[in-house]
């Protein structure tokens, strides 16, 4: 019975339990809809803004874009270190239907070496196939034509430019302006340190040497942005905002390159050094260094092969020799010595010795010879400048102590870095008891003092050094900086200066002591026996100067220096400083060229030959741009 | 002026009604399949292309559901164990002779089409619980639901293992929801469901691959690998947290134009979609499939037999499966097992398989009409 009932189907039964089912499930669908949209509302509403933060930190990228470089000129506006476009064939995959005949007619068409073909390869390795490869960089004007010709046939290739640094007078002016190159990993942690990372964040090249190292943060500029809104690989689908960068100023030196070039000729192939400056405010008109070298060849990175014979050249063309090159300043610090002298009333302009060309201490055997065998005679403080009296420098050496004269000659800026704006310099020596002490673990003996007067004996200055004392007799002891940067160059062509600098004058009880050292110059050039006045015959100008000859080689006691026996680079340097005119100086001449001989026949003739050269081509035009500058 | 009235509405409804379709339903189908293609378009990148793609499929699927519609529906239920055991068979035979695709094994290759059979027992397994139960008085017997329950489990763990989690998830549910409609006690069910806990360990240990645990493991914490697995779900809700109430506008979803969001044309439509329209859209959205379901439960309320009954209610809430499982994966509710978002997202297979459901509810619904006339 009970079974049977089973099968009799209740229609409206099943009908009722099948209706109750469906609206609980459709109840169930309405609270499961609830849950999707309660989640939804909370992360379009609740959260909108977190995720809004989230989708445009995807889609947009800032891309930083490089400032152009601050370019630099010479004092007549002559551009020195310019930006120029170099141009290089890329090639962008995705763009390309065959890559591989692409190739291979560019093969032909380019005459692309196997080399860059694998090169090429390698670099298209693992990049986005929207970024473009280089085949070849740095093409020539004829293959930019050639290609651009054919370029219809290219699609997905191109010659990209791109500014990159070019030194058009080569190795003229490379120990001033320096280079730049790619930054490296020393560079990059310098910019890290100097919190500088965001500025240099899409820049190549980096100043490595001279003004454009000194000078990095001005040349450099501010680092400019784009907005972008990038896909999911990157590629740039649209510019959003653009920050233009500021580009870096650009610099106006105090160097003449016509009187650099002028410099550059004098020396022809001789080791040495010119520089060339204008006492009244310190600018340097010409620096050069021989032998130098073409800066352009480290732009693009040098080869292992250039490098190493730059490196390991005798000749030392690396280093500035103006700067970072330490002599013996020998005789042209006697002026210097001379106004100690004087001023410390050790000598008068009446004191005078009889120079036998033999000098000895008491009770000490050991003979200090003059240049001069036989001795210059009666000799007073100005012959003994005029004629290069050794023994008369013994003997006031003698008289002043090291003390003294390594005081003194501190205040000079011996034994210091001029602050010249390059980072290349070295601070010579200036001998003292505790400079002997500290480097040798020994006293200073009185023989030691001897040689200081004809400085010798430990002492070495730099060229940047001697011309910067120089300078400072002449401005009776105003003492100005090494400048090799005027100014900067602005927009309407005009430079704006910058300020001279000066440091702690040098001074003096008497000033007349000044006019008896400078007349002792005077007479260097113009006396009956002046060690200059041959160079300076028949001149069109009046001026002054020190002659110098530096022993590198110690002469055994009784011996006598015989050049043609004595290896090359023990040979003496040749060494000049002078100024012109003698009555209102506007240059200031110091030379220094290594292993040539004695200062008056080899030195004076390079310094002449400058001076000139100033007063031929340059000295009116530079007095009227002075005297604007004074006001 | 009564009898001339309805006469008029008889008149409109009949062309439809003879061709056995129900227009309620259909719109509401239409009405989607349109807000499907707009979507599309944008997602897929205007790509006309992929559209006339989707178009064709649209068609085919249209015409196989209005196909269907025509067969009556007592010819579908003595249909139903034969296209059940076929299917069985077909998944048995893809275990031995299946096509490899996207790491698993669901492609039968009938030399002139290639078949998943997983798809249709997504129809086959309602149709055989619904034949099944429907031969007894309802409420069935416990051991009638035990029988049901059999018929379900066999083809689930078949497809599980191929492995395809979305579609025996699907097929698992249609059949549970027959048996459920049909009135298994409520005492029951928690004891099922206290079983099913049980299971999911068994489940995790012994049968699920590598890539769906992975899948689990990246929906519980999707920020632990942000760039590898976990990356389709926070760009997922990037997308949509980034829609905001309004949305970005159609076609200006940064997410999905500038290809941040993976899937974006298939599984991950819907955070296209709610990136471009915001939670309005999406209300508007739910609007339309409440609409479907709605209707798809009053013509299984209206339909006569128990196995029209359990077969329409079925077909229904499967298709509410598809929406809540795709809307929770993508939205981070529930972990990502490939379930596309129904008419919405790009794909053939699941659009055919629903549409031909929905040619059955249509046949429902119109017998329905000729028996009650």
């Amino acid at each position: 019975m009970v079974r049977k009932r089973q099968h009799i189907r209740d229609h409206t039964a099943e009908s009722n339990l099948f209706a109750r089912r469906a609206a609980i499930a459709l109840l169930i669908v309405v609270g499961m809809l609830a849950v999707v949209i309660s989640n939804l509302y909370r992360l379009q509403v609740n959260q909108f803004e977190d995720y809004q933060t989230r989708s445009n930190g995807n889609r947009i990228k800032v891309v930083p874009i490089a400032p152009n470089r601050g370019l630099i000129y010479d004092r007549n506006g002559v551009l020195l270190a310019e930006n120029r476009p170099v141009f290089s064939l890329e090639v962008i995959p995705e763009k390309v239907e065959d890559l591989e005949d692409t190739l291979q007619k560019l093969t032909t068409l380019m005459q692309l070496t196997p080399e860059e073909l694998t090169n090429f390869t390698k670099n298209s390795q693992g990049k986005r196939r929207f970024k473009p490869v280089a085949l070849r960089t740095q093409l020539t004007e004829y293959e930019v034509a050639r290609f651009s010709a054919q370029q219809h046939l290219f699609t997905g290739v191109s010659i990209e430019a791109r500014l990159s640094r070019h030194y058009p007078y080569g190795d003229t002016l490379t120990h001033i302006l320096g280079y730049v190159a790619k930054i490296n990993k020393k560079d990059l942690q310098k910019i890290v340190e100097a919190g500088q990372e965001a500025n240099y964040a899409a820049t190549h090249d980096i100043g490595k040497l001279g003004i454009e190292k000194y000078h990095e943060d001005k040349l450099h500029g501010e680092v400019g942005y784009q907005q972008v809104e990038v896909n999911s690989q990157g590629r740039i689908i649209r510019i959003l905002h653009v920050d233009p960068p500021t580009p870096g100023k650009d610099i106006v030196l105090n160097v003449d390159l016509q009187m650099q070039i002028a410099v550059q000729k004098t020396l022809q192939d001789q080791r040495g050094t010119v520089v060339v400056s204008d006492p009244r405010t310190g600018g340097l008109l010409a620096m050069y260094s021989n032998p130098s070298y073409d800066p352009n060849l480290f732009v693009h990175g040098i080869s292992q092969k250039n490098y190493s014979a730059l490196l390991n050249s005798p000749d030392r063309p690396l280093i500035n020799r103006a700067t970072q090159g330490q002599y013996p300043p020998a005789s042209t610090i006697k002026p210097h010595l001379a106004l100690l002298g004087l001023d410390s009333d050790t000598i008068s302009t009446s004191y005078t010795i009889n120079d036998t060309g033999r000098f000895r201490l008491p009770n000490v055997s050991h003979v200090w010879r003059d240049w001069k065998r036989w001795g210059h005679g009666k000799v007073d403080v100005a012959k003994a400048i005029e004629v290069s009296c050794d023994t008369y420098y013994y003997d006031l050496a003698y008289k002043l102590g090291i003390d003294k004269i390594s005081a003194a000659m501190s205040e000079f800026g011996f034994g210091d870095y001029t602050g010249i704006d390059l980072y290349e310099e070295s601070d010579g020596n200036m001998p003292s008891r505790g400079w002997k002490r500290a480097r040798f673990n020994q006293p200073w003996y009185i023989g030691d003092t001897i040689p200081v007067g004809i400085g010798q004996s430990f002492w070495t200055a730099t060229p940047i050094q001697l011309n910067q004392s120089i300078n400072t007799l002449i401005n009776r002891g105003k003492r100005y900086v090494p400048q090799l940067m005027r100014g900067y160059m602005q927009d309407n062509g005009e430079v704006e200066l910058e300020s001279l600098k000066t440091l702690r004058p040098y001074q003096i009880k008497q000033q007349k002591n000044w006019d008896i050292v400078l007349d002792a110059m005077w007479k260097v050039v113009n006396g009956e026996e002046g060690t200059a006045r041959h160079a300076f015959d028949d001149v069109g100008y009046v001026s002054a100067g020190k002659t110098g000859t530096a022993q590198l080689f110690s002469v055994g006691q009784n011996e006598s220096y015989n050049a043609d026996e004595v290896a090359e680079h023990l040979r003496d340097n040749a060494m000049y400083v002078g100024f012109a005119p003698f009555e209102d100086p506007q240059v200031s001449v110091t030379v220094v060229i290594e292993n040539a001989g004695g200062g008056s026949s080899n030195a004076a003739p390079v310094a002449r030959q400058v001076m000139d050269f100033y007063f031929d081509h340059m000295a009116s035009d530079l007095s009227s741009v002075q005297s604007q500058e004074m006001m | 002026m009564k009898s001339a009235k309805s006469t008029i509405k008889h008149h409109k409804t009949s062309w439809l009604v003879r061709c056995h379709v129900d227009a309620i339903l259909l719109i509401g189908l239409i009405a989607l399949t349109g807000v499907g293609l707009i979507t599309l378009y944008s997602a897929a990148g205007q790509d006309i292309a992929q559209m006339e793609r989707q178009l064709t499929r649209l068609g085919v699927s249209f015409l196989v559901m209005l196909g269907l519609a025509q067969l009556p529906i007592m010819f579908i239920r003595r249909l139903s164990p034969v296209s059940f055991g076929v299917g069985v068979l077909m998944l048995v035979a893809v275990i031995f002779f299946g096509d490899m695709g996207k790491g698993a094994q669901r492609w039968l290759d009938l030399q002139f089409i290639r078949f998943q059979p997983s798809e249709m027992m997504k129809l086959a397994v309602p149709m055989m619980v619904a034949w099944y139960i429907s031969k007894f008085t309802l409420p069935p017997r416990t051991l009638h639901i035990i029988g049901a329950f059999l018929l379900v489990v066999f083809p689930t763990i078949l497809i599980a293992k191929q492995p395809d989690l979305g579609t025996s998830l699907l097929v698992a549910s249609s059949g549970i929801f027959a048996i459920f409609l049909a009135g298994m006690s409520w005492r029951l069910i928690m004891l099922v469901a206290g079983l099913m806990g049980a299971f999911l360990p068994v489940m995790w240990y012994f049968l699920m691959k590598e890539y769906q645990k992975q899948r689990v493991l990246t929906f519980l914490n999707p920020e632990s690998d942000p760039l590898g697995s976990g990356y389709h779900i926070i760009q997922s809700k990037i997308a949509i947290g980034s829609g905001g109430l309004e949305g970005k506008g159609w076609l200006q979803g940064t997410q999905s134009q500038l290809e941040f969001l993976p899937e974006r044309h298939t599984d991950f439509i819907f955070a296209v979609f709610s990136e471009e329209f915001g939670l309005l859209g999406v209300l508007g959205l739910l609007a339309i499939y409440l609409f479907i379901i709605c209707r798809g439960l009053i013509i299984a309320n209206r339909a006569q037999d128990a196995y029209s009954k359990l077969l329409a209610g079925s077909i229904t809430l499967t298709f509410f499966v598809y929406v809540f499982v795709n809307m929770g994966m993508v939205s981070g509710l529930l972990p990502v097992v490939g379930v596309p978002l129904p008419l919405v997202s790009f794909g053939g297979t699941s659009m055919v398989t629903l549409m031909a459901g929905f040619g059955m509810l249509m046949r429902i619904a119109t017998q329905q009409r000729f028996l009650t006339r």
